[in-house]
């Protein structure tokens, strides 16, 4: 059965380049536009890069910025200095602990 | 050219909520703090008694000894919400991180003398584990308490107290060159320290506090007054030749205290100005843990300060001066 | 010595780990003597994974950005009467529904986050669990805040919180976290934290507020999705502690399963309500319903539920049930409060021919053979002058504490009816998962504040009509009734009618 992990974000500026991030580095990734907001879906797991959002943003990006633009997520969330993500795979993409 | 706005009449039908409106009087209108905080709380209409504690509602004026006729009076005169309590931490915070940055920036930890360091080591660390302490029970004052106007404000000091209890962690951290082997260290001292056996016999003993607003008092004014202020407030003297350094990156915890104390001590001071029985029974309350906190901290103020205890005495006296201000016999 | 850099996790664990401490001049027991009670056993709190890694520095730092962000568009939307460009008047119904039902749970939840906050003998869920209880307080006092503009000028807001704590439909929400909010800490955790926050919340959120960005309600959409930036931080609390629960001790499996049921249900039936409000309540619909739950439910409920599979857990039970009742729990909700419009503090409306089209289109296997009929019905009987109302105060469930209107699995033309016997009394249910919940606690359960038993039993303000709505502090006439003849239509033609005139 489908497992898809799942992203949603306002549909704002500051969330424009981690969106355009995850494009890049997810293939396969759904989107789903809603009023005000964008849904991302993707089979397994997404992840956002920290280096790819700065190469966007043109700045240093901290992965916990998160916490101001993302609304709602599926999947189990994990964070470090240079990646954030949700999965449910197991392992998840990167190491915990 | 001139741009006309035309603008539709808009009389509003009313300026507040009921609730609001029957406090401060029809046709005010209200601050955001008023419509945050009042009358927010459940009162009636409850459905089922807490599995953990049957004897009481979950929200149940019964759970303190004080009475009041409307918890909706000890209000906090900072007028906090969340918002503007985010926004003054936040701006609070700023001076932290400049701080933090000149001593990086200057390596202060490095040019402070051993005997320096050993004191921060032995005597500034371990208040994490009172902030902690100071952060369950602002917590449980929280779940615990009545009235939002006392409830809001104790989780916002539950959040200082474990923001300070980080901000020491970090002195830690920039000390022994983030490895964290110094906080490992502090917790031993609080755990086995001769120093600091009193104070932490106190702060358990506040754990199993059942009636809140025993508690209140018991953190606000003794633990608070007594033993966070010897260390941050009159314990200069104790860090040798960090001494600039230890206000530089304290400098948070000299801001919230006065910042906390205009709440804590106005609601002390309205809640005992109820009644003759809630005076007498505050008054009792401060004159003997303002008493234990003085015996718990004599140990630390004699091996912090060498001052055989005498530092541990004045913060009692200058505590015991405050409650008297607050309209309490001792 | 040059200070190094730490990564994010181990700079959080020094922060945070260690904090606390085992206590040795008082029991551990005595000082989290609430922990135990439930069955729970925690072999290892330290293996607790911390599910964010926020120091307060950075909470401060970001909600105090938020916040700066969020009142700048409340300041603006009521300085420019933004009430004014809402769809329809009809679209305040909405927000009167999410402050008296709505809100004052988001305060249940902060107080009882503070509990678990407390009362969790680890470190890292206690500090995970306070920054909840902040973020919740948060919550309520920024949707009073938004809401406040619209209560200067709509009826139906001003009395929430009095309302709150007496009507008889806020007694579905208000029971529902007064039965959290009365368990343990772990139930409150599983409940709250992961029933209602992991599996339920985006069925709330994300609709409401989709629905409130398509009908010009922008201080609405601003609260509500910056309320739910923090819900991504609750929704990996919730997670995190399920996890943590059924890795410690395979003992924990059965309590956890049986919650997770109980808590899938009682908030399948809280959640009737928003169904209702999005396929009735918003002039422009967003999406119905039955999509919002195969989204939300569905597949990500589906793909949680197969993760967690490897501990054992199922997906609640009757989770088919409640799948199956996405087809019909709106129409029937709706029916309710149209047929008892004069007991609520809401206005109420037979949808009008565009809208029974959308609900056709959405609803292709129940709306035009089961619901269009009824509301084709009631429209005929309100143009003869014969506008239904329904005199006779409901039975409701013992549990949900909705009236029994729902109808049985399979069959949408019978009532479901369900029944229990306790200590010589007979309790009634709407369905099998009420019943079910009741049988499990009926001590608990037998003492609910019914609003039908207390008006009966003389405790809500006398036996008449004028008399409960005096005790509820309902304006009738104002409050209450149909949207078509009230004051509030009246501004909002007024509002509109300046509109037209300034355009000239």
């Amino acid at each position: 059965m489908s497992q898809l992990a799942s992203l949603t974000f306002y549909h704002n500026d500051d969330a424009r380049p981690v969106i355009e991030a995850i494009l890049a580095d997810n293939p396969g990734v759904q989107v789903l536009n809603m009023p005000g907001v964008v849904k991302l879906d993707r089979e397994g797991d997404i992840v956002i890069k920290r280096t790819t959002v700065e190469e966007r943003l043109g700045r240093p990006w901290d992965p916990q910025e998160i916490h101001l633009i993302l609304i709602s997520m599926a999947g189990n969330l994990d964070e470090d200095d240079d990646a954030f993500s949700v999965s449910w795979k197991h392992p998840p993409p990167f190491n915990r602990g | 050219m001139t741009i006309q706005i035309k603008t539709v009449d808009m009389e509003p039908k009313r300026q507040t909520f009921g609730h609001v409106a029957r406090r401060i009087g029809e046709g005010k209108s209200a601050t955001r703090y008023q419509e945050g905080t009042f009358d927010v709380q459940p009162t009636t209409n409850f459905h089922y008694k807490p599995l953990y504690e049957p004897e009481y509602w979950t929200y149940d004026p019964r759970k303190t000894r004080v009475v009041m006729e409307d918890w909706y009076k000890p209000l906090d005169p900072r007028q906090y919400y969340y918002a503007t309590y985010n926004i003054s931490r936040a701006t609070m915070n700023q001076a932290v991180e400049r701080n933090f940055t000149f001593a990086e920036e200057r390596a202060l930890a490095d040019k402070m003398s051993p005997a320096a360091r050993k004191q921060i080591e032995t005597y500034l660390l371990p208040l994490r584990h009172l902030h902690w302490g100071a952060n369950m029970n602002m917590t449980e004052i929280t779940q615990r308490g009545y009235g939002t106007a006392i409830t809001a404000p104790a989780i916002f000091s539950a959040g200082d107290h474990l923001g300070m209890a980080q901000i020491i962690s970090r002195i830690g951290l920039l000390l022994d060159g983030q490895t964290g082997v110094s906080l490992d260290l502090a917790k031993e001292v609080w755990i086995n320290d001769p120093a600091w056996q009193g104070i932490r016999k106190l702060t358990e003993d506040s754990f199993v506090e059942r009636d809140w607003f025993h508690l209140f008092v018991i953190q606000t004014l003794a633990i608070n007054g007594v033993i966070f202020d010897l260390i941050y407030k009159m314990g200069d003297a104790g860090w040798a030749d960090a001494q600039m350094t230890i206000a530089l990156l304290t400098e948070f915890m000299s801001d919230w205290r006065s910042d906390e104390s205009r709440w804590s001590d106005a609601v002390i001071k309205t809640v005992a100005a109820e009644s003759e029985a809630n005076r007498a029974l505050i008054s009792q309350w401060a004159s003997t843990c303002i008493g234990a906190a003085v015996e718990a901290t004599r140990p630390l103020s004699a091996a912090f300060l060498g001052d055989g205890g005498a530092g541990a005495e004045m913060a009692g006296e200058a505590t015991a001066k405050r409650a008297r201000g607050l309209g309490l016999t001792l | 010595m040059s200070a190094k850099k730490l990564g994010l996790k181990q700079r959080y664990a020094h922060m945070t780990r260690g904090l606390d401490w085992e206590t040795s001049y008082q029991p551990m027991d005595k000082v989290f003597p609430y922990d135990s009670f439930e069955g729970i056993k925690i072999k290892d709190w330290s293996a607790w994974e911390d599910p964010f890694r926020l120091t307060m520095d950075t909470y401060w730092k970001f909600q105090a950005e938020k916040e700066r962000k969020l009142y700048a568009v409340i300041d603006a939307f009521a300085q420019n009467n933004g009430q004014t460009g809402i769809s329809d008047g009809r679209y305040a119904n909405v927000l009167k529904l999410f402050l008296t039902g709505i809100s004052p749970a988001e305060y249940q939840a902060h107080r009882g986050f503070a509990f678990a906050g407390r009362h969790l003998r680890g470190v890292g869920p206690r500090v995970a669990a306070q920054m909840q209880s902040l973020d919740e307080l948060r919550h309520l006092q920024t949707q009073i805040h938004t809401i406040s503009h619209y209560n200067k000028h709509f009826d139906g807001i001003s009395e929430f919180s009095h309302m709150h704590d007496r009507v008889w439909y806020l007694s579905v929400p208000k029971s529902f976290f007064d039965d959290a909010r009365s368990a343990g800490p772990f139930e409150y955790m599983i409940a709250i934290g992961f029933a209602f926050e992991y599996v339920l919340t985006n069925l709330l959120f994300v609709p409401f507020m989709s629905g409130a960005a398509y009908n010009g309600d922008m201080s609405t959409v601003t609260f509500g999705f910056s309320a739910q930036s923090d819900e991504s931080r609750h929704m990996t609390l919730g997670i995190e502690v399920i996890k943590f629960l059924l890795e410690q001790h395979p003992d924990n499996l059965p309590i956890v399963q049986k919650w997770v049921d109980k808590w899938f249900w009682r908030g399948h039936r809280v959640l009737g309500l928003v169904a209702m409000m999005m396929d009735y309540m918003l002039p422009k619909p967003v999406m119905s319903w039955k999509e919002a739950w195969e989204i939300y439910y569905t597949q990500a409920g589906g793909a949680l539920f197969q993760d967690l599979a490897r501990y054992g857990l199922r997906p609640p039970k009757y989770a088919d049930i409640a799948t199956a009742e996405a087809e019909h729990i709106s129409h029937q909700n709706w029916a309710i409060f149209y047929q008892y419009t004069h007991a609520a503090a809401f206005h109420t409306w037979i949808p009008d021919a565009k809208h029974m089209d959308w609900l056709s289109e959405k609803y292709p296997n129940t709306f035009d053979k089961y619901y269009r009929p009824r509301w084709e019905m009631w429209g005929r009987m309100a143009k003869e002058g014969k506008r239904f109302y329904n005199m006779a105060l409901p039975q409701l469930c013992q549990t949900c504490q909705i009236p029994m209107g729902y109808t049985e699995p399979g069959d949408p033309t019978t009532i479901a009816f369900r029944s229990s016997r306790f200590r010589g009394e007979t309790y009634h249910f709407c369905s099998d998962g009420c019943k079910d919940i009741f049988d499990a606690e009926p001590e608990k359960f037998a003492q609910s504040w019914l609003p039908v038993h207390q008006i009966f039993q003389g405790n809500c303000g006398g036996a008449t009509i004028p008399d409960v709505l005096n005790y509820y502090r309902l304006a009738n006439g104002a409050d209450n009734l149909d949207y078509v003849g009230s004051p509030d239509e009246k501004l909002w033609n007024e509002w509109q009618a300046d509109k037209l005139k300034t355009a000239v």
